[in-house]
């Protein structure tokens, strides 16, 4: 195999993963925050006291993230041919990366938000603001670096995912190591990949952690 | 111990009427009646009692201290003013509106017009010093241009003016508290809640911002209810002054006739601090005289008395046999305030001839015990 055709292999395959990646992060991030302030929040004596619904949503939380990643992607497949029409390829590999995604990015936004100190919902409150005026100006306002370091952590993970989503044809840069590297005795191919992924991850975390130091007002000094 | 001190303790239309601002009314900015609040009490778990039929007003301008150790209550009263806690009996009156009767969206409307400060200050950390006094209006619905008049002065009243870029991180714990109070303040409250307002700051702090409150009190003619476990806070801001212990008010009235003549146990505990007895008096004193023994009293001068040459004179009408042995003058709300620690010799006789003494000039006494 020329070098040319390795590289095409190799961008093709980085193309994919950007994409299932992408893809599954926005889509996932976007459910999994309601569901994380969701969580935050409607606790006995919080803001949207619902503590029924609460125990019921974190146990099915809980149960998705207890389930092995290469199980979940069999395991909807039905699902996943419901919404793309197919069980095959990278975009099938979007939905249960996307399913991955969620009760992950939702248990570290609920995290992020209790973090925050209980008196500022207590002056918010003292100030007459309404549970969601609350939420918005107050829970997210202050809770945004550490919301901006759950999703870097979250993109590095679903990277990690992508790999496993050769089982269905889905591509990327995993699958291409196991199939060239692996399976076809071809270590360069494997060093390459390895090496493209390290890359990635790194950019991603490093523009993360830039983003969550703009936001973090915490520790600046004269 | 099931002591109330009735509300009439503090009479509620004076202050309001020598202020000469607002309604003259006779209801008083906040009034508490009989108010119990009981925390737990679910799931077999006992009840925890926080406060147990709590009496008490604060008058229109006044600025009104509540003291008491910690968990003796004060974090819970102070909640039950803007309805952050629900009283589980009794009422919680503010300027004519009962607090608990009201729904969610009523409270709501209530609670900007109650400014609200903390030991810990509560300033949202994503937001500068400017933001953050502008919240409680962006909360309100206020607009854009109405905010940014409004905050400005806001901040320039606090003495803050340049410090409206500043994020909380870049400020002093004075600082904070400072945006605090201008935040406190950006909704024109009648009434201003203050939880252990300088607790968390030193000395010199403290006092800046006491000054601070003061000023507010008398500029804008604003209510203050403030809750501390430090007297020196009472005896430096307030004009009325609550003791509260184990969920009751103990002792109550104008601070300068509570600090003259602490009733209660728990006041004279607090008091302690600035009227203690020097260490090497408190040890050996006792409560009953043998012969030979000295009278340890204190003696009290405020008002009148505080500008007469008395000591002078109790020592010539007791001979010589007086012995000064602790004292100090304070300012105590506005007015000058001393106490005298002296011991002369515990003979009836002396006693006798002292007494009549107290009588003739007013000054108030009180016999500590006596020594050997």
């Amino acid at each position: 195999m020329s070098p040319d055709m390795l590289l095409n292999l190799l961008l093709k395959s980085l193309g994919q993963t950007l994409q299932m990646v992408a893809a599954a992060g926005v889509i996932g991030s976007l459910i999994g925050l309601p569901i994380g302030i969701f969580l935050a929040t409607s606790g006995r004596g919080e803001l949207f006291p619902a503590p029924t619904i609460n125990r019921i949503v974190g146990l099915i939380i809980n149960a998705a993230r207890s389930t092995p990643f290469i199980i979940l992607v069999v395991a909807i497949i039905p699902f996943t041919r419901l919404i793309t029409g197919t069980s095959i390829g990278t975009y099938a590999a979007i939905v249960p990366l996307t399913i991955a995604t969620i009760p992950f990015f939702a248990r570290l936004v609920e995290a992020a938000i209790r973090e925050i100190d209980k008196g500022l919902i207590e002056a918010a409150r003292a100030m007459g603001a309404t549970p969601t005026q609350i939420v918005f100006k107050v829970l997210l306002a202050e809770a945004r670096p550490s919301l901006m370091a759950a999703l870097t952590m979250t993109m590095v993970s679903l990277i990690g995912y992508s790999a496993m989503v050769g089982a269905v044809g889905g591509g990327g840069l995993g699958d291409l190591g196991i199939r060239y590297g692996y399976q076809r005795f071809m270590p360069e191919m494997m060093l390459a990949v390895v090496v493209v992924l390290i890359v990635l991850v790194q950019l991603v975390q490093s523009a993360g952690d830039a983003l969550a130091r703009r936001f973090d007002k915490r520790n600046r000094k004269n | 111990m099931t002591i109330q001190h009735a509300a009439t303790n503090v009479a509620p239309s004076v202050r309001a009427k020598e202020k000469g601002h607002g309604e003259p009314s006779d209801t008083p900015m906040v009034s508490f009646e009989g108010v119990t609040k009981r925390f737990g009490g679910t799931g077999g778990q006992p009840a925890f009692t926080a406060l147990d039929g709590v009496d008490f007003t604060v008058a229109h301008g006044a600025i009104a201290g509540i003291i008491g150790r910690s968990g003796a209550g004060k974090s819970t009263l102070v909640r039950l003013v803007n309805g952050l806690e629900k009283p589980t009996s009794g009422k919680v009156v503010v300027d004519g509106t009962e607090v608990g009767g009201l729904s969610e969206s009523a409270l709501r409307g209530l609670r900007r017009q109650i400014g609200m400060i903390f030991q810990h200050f509560n300033l949202l950390s994503s937001r500068t010093a400017f933001d953050n006094v502008a919240l409680p209006l962006e909360i309100a619905g206020v607009d854009t241009r109405t905010i940014k008049a409004k905050v400005g002065p806001l901040l320039d009243l606090v003495g803050l003016g340049d410090k409206a870029k500043s994020y909380p991180s870049e400020l002093s714990g004075g600082q904070k508290q400072r945006v605090g109070i201008a935040r406190a303040l950006a909704t024109d409250p009648k009434l201003l809640l203050s939880d252990e307002a300088t607790s968390a700051l030193d000395p010199e702090t403290t006092q800046s911002i006491l000054e601070l409150l003061k000023r507010i009190n008398a500029e804008l003619g604003l209510t203050v209810l403030l809750i501390t476990h430090e007297m020196e806070v009472v005896k430096t801001i307030a004009t009325d002054v609550a003791v509260i212990d184990r969920g009751l008010i103990v002792e109550s009235g104008k601070v300068f006739d509570v600090y003259a003549s602490p009733k209660h146990e728990t006041t004279r505990t607090l008091l302690a601090s600035s009227l203690a007895l020097p260490e090497w008096l408190r040890t050996g004193i006792k409560q009953t005289p043998s012969a030979g023994d000295r009278a340890l009293v204190r003696l009290v001068f405020f008002g009148e008395t505080a500008f007469q040459p008395l000591t002078g004179r109790l020592v010539a009408e007791l001979g010589s046999d007086v012995n000064i042995l602790a004292g100090g003058i304070e300012e105590i709300g506005g007015k000058p305030f001393g106490s005298l620690v002296v011991s002369y010799s515990a003979d009836p006789a002396v006693i006798e001839r002292a007494n009549r003494f107290y009588a003739e000039t007013g000054l108030s006494t009180e016999v500590l015990g006596y020594v050997a």
